[in-house]
């Protein structure tokens, strides 16, 4: 009988050490589950030494910047970041908390003018990085449920 | 670096520091011969304020309008939402790009929190908020400063009892975070369900700012300097009972008084309700509506500084 499992991918990124069953959450943050133009692998709950379990995303053929995956931090914060170049991992880097945030969150306020039909995406500044604290931009309130609150 | 206030936004009493604030309080004095209409001024000529409220307020609508007439500008505006085009759909950025395109500065109430922030990102007039929902009411912070400073001389070393609705009440966290940069004592008096939110009380131990809190008035009466009362607000509560068991706990009359401080001065951001009896108005404590007065000469300093025509 023939195996099926995911391979190593050739060129791409791979975001290893995912909170498991936070995958989709990380692909919806990324945008890349609105415009899948490259081949995406997900696995979820693969036994782990370190976190017991995890997720795992591989992207095919196309390098994320590790600036724009920092975000992934707000739900995963050991997430790490490889890129990959004919099968070896060129680069790696462990996200960290960007120190504003926009238009991943929704103001956990439900009177926030950010969260009417206003021409703004919502804003927030990082006050504390760990546990995650976000002061929004406009009604300046703190926010601790982000997971909560992803748009 | 010194942000000058010319074209600058008035949004949240954070976004000033002390030394702004103390400016502020200084171009107030100055103005207050022209608030009183005992001197002519020409100083807002041509100038044109916007007055937006999405939300009725009497105080402070007024207020600034008086302070726009008297430096000689002139107000357009609207003191209700209803019979605007927000009550047609319209979004609050665009009512803001079109009142940007008819006046000089624009000043914002409104129901949401963060809209006088919003409203600052879509206007290159200077935006000055004058409520948010439960958010910031940044003047009406400074014309408190002004008021104890005028009345005390200095805003520094004067215990300050601040009692009512310590919770919910966005006129005590403004003016609580200014008093903390001015160092004065703070004594906050409230039923324990309503007491001063946790982060507010761990940023005055941050900045070692001394403070207490008590449930009872009568044992903090005999050395308070100032006494800001405020209404516990009815449409805060959703259980009626719930409101009914702390309404009414804390009334300030004559027997109460007795054992104060000759020069106590009691304040009040009005309306009031019963937490102030009549009987105290007539006392030399009563210093409220004064203090609704002093909303016109630190309008009048607003005003000028953001339009650039004071330094």
């Amino acid at each position: 009988m023939k195996e099926l499992k995911v391979q190593p991918i050739k060129d791409g990124t791979v975001i290893d050490h995912i909170t498991a069953g936070s995958a989709l959450k990380v692909l919806n943050i990324l945008g890349i589950s609105k415009n899948p133009t490259a081949t995406v692998s997900i696995l979820m709950n693969v036994k782990s030494e370190k976190e017991g379990k995890k997720d795992i995303v591989k992207i095919e053929n196309r390098e994320l910047n590790p600036k724009e995956v920092d975000k992934v931090a707000l739900i995963a914060s050991n997430a790490t970041i490889n890129i990959i170049r004919n099968y070896s991992v060129k680069q790696k880097h462990k996200v960290s908390l960007p120190d504003t945030i926009k238009g991943i969150v929704r103001c956990a306020n439900p009177n926030c003018i950010s969260n009417l039909k206003e021409p703004v995406e919502p804003a927030f500044r990082v006050v504390s990085k760990n546990p995650i604290k976000l002061r929004c931009y406009y009604c300046e309130r703190e926010m601790e449920d982000v997971a909560g609150n992803i748009i | 670096m010194k942000q000058g206030f010319d074209g600058r936004d008035i949004i949240s009493i954070k976004d000033l520091t002390k030394a702004d604030i103390e400016h502020i309080i200084n171009v107030s004095k100055e103005m207050l011969p022209i608030a009183r209409g005992e001197k002519k001024s020409g100083l807002l000529n041509g100038k044109i304020l916007a007055t937006l409220f999405f939300e009725p307020s009497t105080r402070t609508r007024l207020s600034f309008e008086s302070a726009m007439n008297r430096l000689g500008g002139n107000v357009v505006g609207f003191a209700t939402s209803k019979a605007t085009s927000a009550e047609k759909g319209e979004t609050l950025a665009d009512t803001i790009k079109m009142a940007d395109a008819y006046s000089d500065v624009i000043v914002l109430r409104h129901p949401n929190e963060g809209a006088a922030r919003l409203a600052s990102g879509f206007s290159s007039k200077p935006v000055i908020n004058a409520g948010d929902g439960a958010g910031q009411h940044p003047t009406q912070t400074l014309l408190d400063l002004f008021t104890v400073k005028t009345e005390k001389k200095r805003i520094k070393g004067n215990n300050i009892v601040l009692v009512g609705d310590l919770k919910y009440g966005r006129t005590v966290h403004s003016l609580t975070y200014a008093l903390a940069m001015f160092n004065a004592t703070l004594t906050f008096v409230a039923p324990e369900t309503l007491q001063m939110p946790k982060e507010i009380l761990s940023h005055l131990k941050e900045k070692g700012i001394e403070f207490r809190q008590s449930s009872s008035l009568e044992n903090v009466i005999p050395d308070a300097d100032v006494l800001y009362v405020t209404r516990i607000q009815k449409e805060r509560f959703p259980d009626p009972e719930e409101y009914a068991k702390v309404a009414g706990t804390y009334r300030v009359d004559l027997g109460m008084l007795s054992k104060a401080k000759k020069d106590m001065i009691i304040m009040h951001p009005l309306p009031r309700v019963d937490e102030i009896a009549p009987e105290v108005d007539k006392t030399r404590h009563a210093l409220y509506f004064k203090q609704a007065f002093n909303g016109v000469p630190v309008r009048m300093a607003l005003l000028s500084l953001v339009l650039g025509t004071v330094k």
